[in-house]
C-alpha cells in the first residue's frame, strides 16, 4: 500500500461526488419529459418514435401495465438475439469465419444481455462475428441499460406521488432515456476511447511479423462503440475475452479512470434523482452517502489484500513490492485494479481490468460479497436505486418494529404489502445464489467445469452463481462454463435475478404511489440523517452477512488459512 | 397484451438500427478520419511491413530483446483440434491463467521462472510482474524493475554499455497518468524498436 494509492482511491471518490448532482439533474429533466440542452437537437428522433409506435407518452400506465409493456418488449427482444446469434454464420460482417453458435450457448448468451448481466460463456474474439456483436450484443447493451432505467424511474414515481394511479409510460421512458442520456454520451465516450487506442474498424484480424520473425495474428474490430455503452450501462460484456484488461479494450490508465468513472457516473446520479423526484435532495444524499461507505470499505479492503504479494511466491525470493501481479496489467498497478474490481462488482457491470481468480483469498472475497449484497453500492443502472429503495424499506421497518410505531418512509406507510413484496425480491437471490451452487457440487457432471481443486474451486462455482442472481457478469474465469447445464442453470439464475426483484419493485411503486403522503411529525423516523444511513447499512450487511457467512467461510476464508499455511492444491 | 406489440417491435427495430448499425457505423467513420492511427488498431510498421501493435505485447526470445511478462493465452493444437497448446502472446485469443493463489500449478510455474531469471541476474531480487502472467495474456508493459533486471544481460548481448541502455529504458517510460494515476510502465515493444534504432 502506497500513499499515492491512497489518493487514487480518495480522488476517485471524489470525482464520483462530484459528478452525482449535476448528472442527477439531467437524469429528472429527462425523466420528466422537461426541456433540456439537447431536446432541440434530438427531438425531432424522440417524437419519430412516439409516431410510428403510435405511442402518446403523456398517457401513463399502472405498474401492471409498466410490468406488461417490459416484458413484451423484452420477450421479442429475446427472439431478436437468439436468432441472430442463431443464424452468425448466415448474416454479413463475420470476416473472420466465426462457426455457428450452438443452442444452449445462444440461450445464455441472450438472456445474460437481455438481463444486463452479460456474462459470457464463450470468448468473443473467438465466437462472435461483427454482427453479433453490433446488431445484436451492442443493441442489448444500450435497452437493457434503459430498461433498468426506466423501472427505476418508475420506482421512484411511486414514492414521490400522493394518491395516484399511474408510475409513469414505459415506452416514453425508455426512448428518452436511450436518446437523450445513452446514445449521446456513448456517441462522446467512443471517440474518446479511439483517441486513447481503442480500435474501431471492420478488419477481423491482422497479421505481423515480429522483430525477431514469428507470426503474431491480432484480432481488431469496431471495439470503441461497443466498449463505452458496455461500462456506462453498467452491462461489461466485453468484445474480447479477457475484457477490459484487454490493451484494445483498456489501453491507457486514463481510460481504465474514465471507465471506473462511467460504471459509477450513471447509478450514483440516480441516487440525486430519487432526492430531486421526492423533493427532499437530502433523501437521495443519504442513500449515496450509505453506498459510498460501502464501495469505501470494498476497495480499502481489495487494495490491502491485493498489495501484499502471494506468500508462497514470495518465499521464492521475489520482489514483494509490486503486490500480487499474478492476473493484472502492469500500466494499472494495484489501485487502479482495486478500484475497478470493486466498481464492476458495486455494480452490476461486470467488466474486469483483472483476473479476479487470482485474487489472494480475501481480495477476492470482496468482488463476490459485492454481489452477495445485491448490486445495491450504486448498483447496476436503474437496478441500484431500486434495489437499494428495498433495503430501505426493511431498515424503516425493522425502525418501526423497534419503537412500535407503523414504519413510514417518505411519508408513506409501509404494510404488510410492501414487506411482503420486498421479501420476496431480497431472497429470491439468496435462493438462486445458494440453491444452485448446492445443486452443481453435489451434481455428478457439473464439477468437472472448474478449474480449480480445494475451497478455489468451491469458489468458483459459488461466483458463478452468485454473478449469474446478481446480473453482475463478471467471473472467476478459469471456469468453463460453455456447457448444456452450466448455460442452463445460468440462465435461470440471470432471469430470476433480474425479473424477480425488478417485478416486485414496480409492484411496491404501484402500491406506494396509491398511498397518501403523511405529514412528517415528531415520531417520524429521520430518513436524512446518519442514523437512517447506519440502519440501512446494517440491514445490507446483516441480510447478507446471515444469508452467506457459511458459503464465504467455505471458499475465501478456509483458503486464506490455507495458503497462510502453505497448502496448494 | 397486443396493444403493446406495435410500441415494443417499433421501438425494438428502431432502437436496433440506431445503436446496432447507425451508431457503430458512424463511430466507425468519422474514427477512420479523425484516428485511423488508432482506430486499425495502432500498428507498428517498419521496412513496410508490419511488426505488431504498440498497445498488444509480443514474445521476445532472444536475449538482445527485452522480454515481456509471462503470457497464459493458448491457440488450437495443430495436431488435434479437441486440445489447447500454450502459445504466448496469441492476440486471437486473450487469456489470463486465471490460476488461483493457492494453485499448484501456478506456484511450480513461477519457481520454474524465478530460478531462470535468478540465474540471469543474481544480485537483484526478481522483480513481480516478470513471473506473473498478466490479465490478458497481452500485456505490452514490464515495470521499470523489470526492465532494468534485464539491462546487464540485453546490454551485454548487445555489445552497448548498461549506461546507453538504460537512457533508452528511460526514454521508453511512461510514468503516472498526471502524475498520480495508474504505475509508472515500459513498453516493451517499442524500447525493443529504440534498441534496433539505436544499433544501426
Amino acid at each position: 500500500m502506497t500513499l499515492n494509492g491512497w489518493i487514487q482511491i480518495a480522488v476517485f471518490t471524489a470525482i464520483i461526488v462530484a459528478l452525482t448532482r449535476p448528472l442527477g439533474g439531467f437524469l429528472m429533466r429527462v425523466a420528466q419529459g422537461d426541456r433540456q440542452f439537447l431536446s432541440p437537437v434530438l427531438g425531432w428522433l424522440e417524437r419519430g418514435f412516439y409516431r410510428v409506435g403510435g405511442i402518446d407518452p403523456n398517457k401513463e400506465q399502472s405498474w401492471l401495465t409498466y410490468a406488461v409493456a417490459m416484458m413484451v418488449f423484452k420477450g421479442l427482444g429475446f427472439l431478436l438475439l437468439y436468432a441472430v446469434l442463431r443464424l452468425q454464420t448466415l448474416l454479413p460482417l463475420n470476416p473472420a469465419g466465426q462457426g455457428a453458435i450452438t443452442p444452449d450457448l445462444a440461450f445464455n448468451t441472450a438472456i445474460s444481455f437481455l438481463t444486463n448481466t452479460n456474462w459470457q460463456s464463450y470468448g468473443g474474439e473467438s465466437t462472435m462475428s461483427f454482427a453479433s456483436q453490433m446488431f445484436g450484443l451492442t443493441v442489448q447493451n444500450f435497452l437493457s441499460a434503459a430498461a433498468g432505467i426506466a423501472v427505476a424511474l418508475a420506482v421512484i414515481r411511486g414514492f414521490s406521488r400522493r394518491s395516484a394511479k399511474t408510475i409513469g409510460n414505459f415506452w416514453a421512458d425508455m426512448t428518452r432515456i436511450t436518446i437523450y442520456v445513452l446514445l449521446p454520451l456513448s456517441i462522446i465516450g467512443a471517440l474518446v476511447c479511439v483517441w486513447q487506442g481503442i480500435p474501431e474498424t471492420f478488419t477481423g484480424t491482422v497479421e505481423a511479423t515480429t522483430l525477431e520473425g514469428a507470426k503474431q495474428i491480432i484480432a481488431l474490430g469496431p471495439v470503441a462503440s461497443q466498449e463505452v455503452i458496455k461500462i456506462l450501462g453498467t452491462n461489461g460484456g466485453g468484445f474480447f475475452n479477457v475484457n477490459s484488461a484487454h490493451p484494445f479494450e483498456n489501453p491507457t490508465v486514463l481510460i481504465n479512470v474514465l471507465q471506473c468513472i462511467a460504471i459509477f457516473a450513471l447509478g450514483g446520479a440516480l441516487t440525486n434523482t430519487f432526492g430531486r423526484m421526492v423533493r427532499d435532495e437530502r433523501q437521495g444524499w443519504a442513500i449515496f452517502a450509505a453506498m459510498a461507505l460501502l464501495f469505501v470499505v470494498g476497495v480499502g479492503i481489495l487494495y490491502w489484500s491485493e498489495s501484499h504479494a502471494n506468500p508462497a511466491i514470495a518465499s521464492l525470493g521475489v520482489d514483494p513490492s509490486l503486490g500480487n501481479m499474478e492476473g493484472k496489467e502492469v500500466r494499472f498497478g494495484i489501485a487502479q485494479t482495486s478500484i475497478f474490481a470493486t466498481a464492476t462488482t458495486d455494480t452490476s457491470c461486470g467488466a474486469v481490468d483483472s483476473m479476479h481468480e487470482s485474487f489472494l483469498p480475501l481480495g477476492g472475497a470482496v468482488p463476490l460479497v459485492n454481489m452477495m449484497l445485491g448490486e445495491v453500492i450504486f448498483g447496476g443502472v436503474g437496478s441500484g436505486i431500486y434495489g437499494f429503495l428495498l433495503f430501505a424499506i426493511v431498515a424503516v421497518f425493522v425502525a418501526g418494529l423497534m419503537v412500535g410505531r407503523t414504519p413510514e418512509y417518505l411519508g408513506k406507510k409501509i404494510e404488510a404489502r410492501e414487506v411482503k413484496l420486498t421479501m420476496l425480491a431480497i431472497l429470491c437471490l439468496p435462493l438462486m445464489m445458494l440453491g444452485l451452487t448446492a445443486l452443481a457440487v453435489v451434481l455428478p457432471g457439473p464439477l468437472s467445469a472448474l478449474s480449480a481443486a480445494g475451497p478455489h474451486g468451491f469458489t468458483e462455482a459459488l461466483y458463478a452463481y452468485v454473478e449469474g442472481a446478481a446480473n453482475n457478469g463478471s467471473a472467476f474465469a478459469g471456469i468453463s462454463a460453455n456447457t448444456p447445464f452450466w448455460n442452463t442453470s445460468l440462465g435461470i439464475d440471470m432471469i430470476v435475478g433480474r425479473f424477480f426483484v425488478m417485478i416486485p419493485a414496480l409492484a411496491i411503486a404501484g402500491s406506494l404511489a396509491a398511498k397518501k403522503t403523511l405529514p412528517a411529525s415528531a415520531g417520524t423516523f429521520p430518513t436524512t440523517g446518519p442514523l437512517f444511513v447506519g440502519l440501512a447499512i446494517g440491514v445490507i450487511l446483516i441480510v447478507g452477512g446471515l444469508t452467506f457467512f457459511p458459503a464465504v467461510a467455505l471458499g475465501p476464508i478456509v483458503e486464506h488459512y490455507a495458503m497462510n499455511a502453505g497448502t496448494l492444491y | 397484451m397486443l396493444s403493446h406489440l406495435r410500441p415494443a417491435l417499433v421501438l425494438l427495430l428502431g432502437f436496433s438500427l440506431l445503436t446496432g448499425i447507425a451508431y457503430p457505423y458512424l463511430i466507425t467513420g468519422i474514427a477512420q478520419v479523425v484516428f485511423p492511427y488508432q482506430a486499425g488498431g495502432s500498428l507498428v510498421m517498419r521496412d513496410g511491413k508490419v511488426v505488431g501493435s504498440l498497445l498488444i505485447g509480443q514474445n521476445f526470445v532472444s536475449e538482445k530483446y527485452f522480454h515481456p511478462r509471462p503470457s497464459a493465452t493458448t491457440d488450437t493444437d495443430p495436431n488435434d483440434a479437441t486440445k489447447t497448446i500454450a502459445a504466448p502472446y496469441n492476440a486471437n485469443n486473450s487469456s489470463g491463467s486465471n490460476l488461483g493463489p493457492t494453485a499448484k500449478a501456478l506456484i511450480d510455474r513461477v519457481k520454474d521462472d524465478t530460478a531462470k531469471l535468478h540465474a540471469e541476474n543474481p544480485n537483484v531480487p526478481v522483480p513481480g510482474d516478470l513471473v506473473t502472467t498478466s490479465a490478458s495474456g497481452l500485456d505490452p508493459d514490464i515495470s521499470p524493475a523489470g526492465a532494468d533486471f534485464q539491462v546487464p544481460r540485453v546490454a551485454k548481448a548487445r555489445g552497448m554499455t548498461e549506461d546507453a541502455v538504460r537512457a533508452l529504458v528511460a526514454a521508453n517510460t511512461t510514468p503516472r497518468f498526471l502524475g498520480l494515476f495508474g504505475e509508472p510502465h515500459v513498453t516493451v515493444l517499442a524500447l525493443n524498436l529504440a534498441l534496433d534504432a539505436a544499433g544501426k
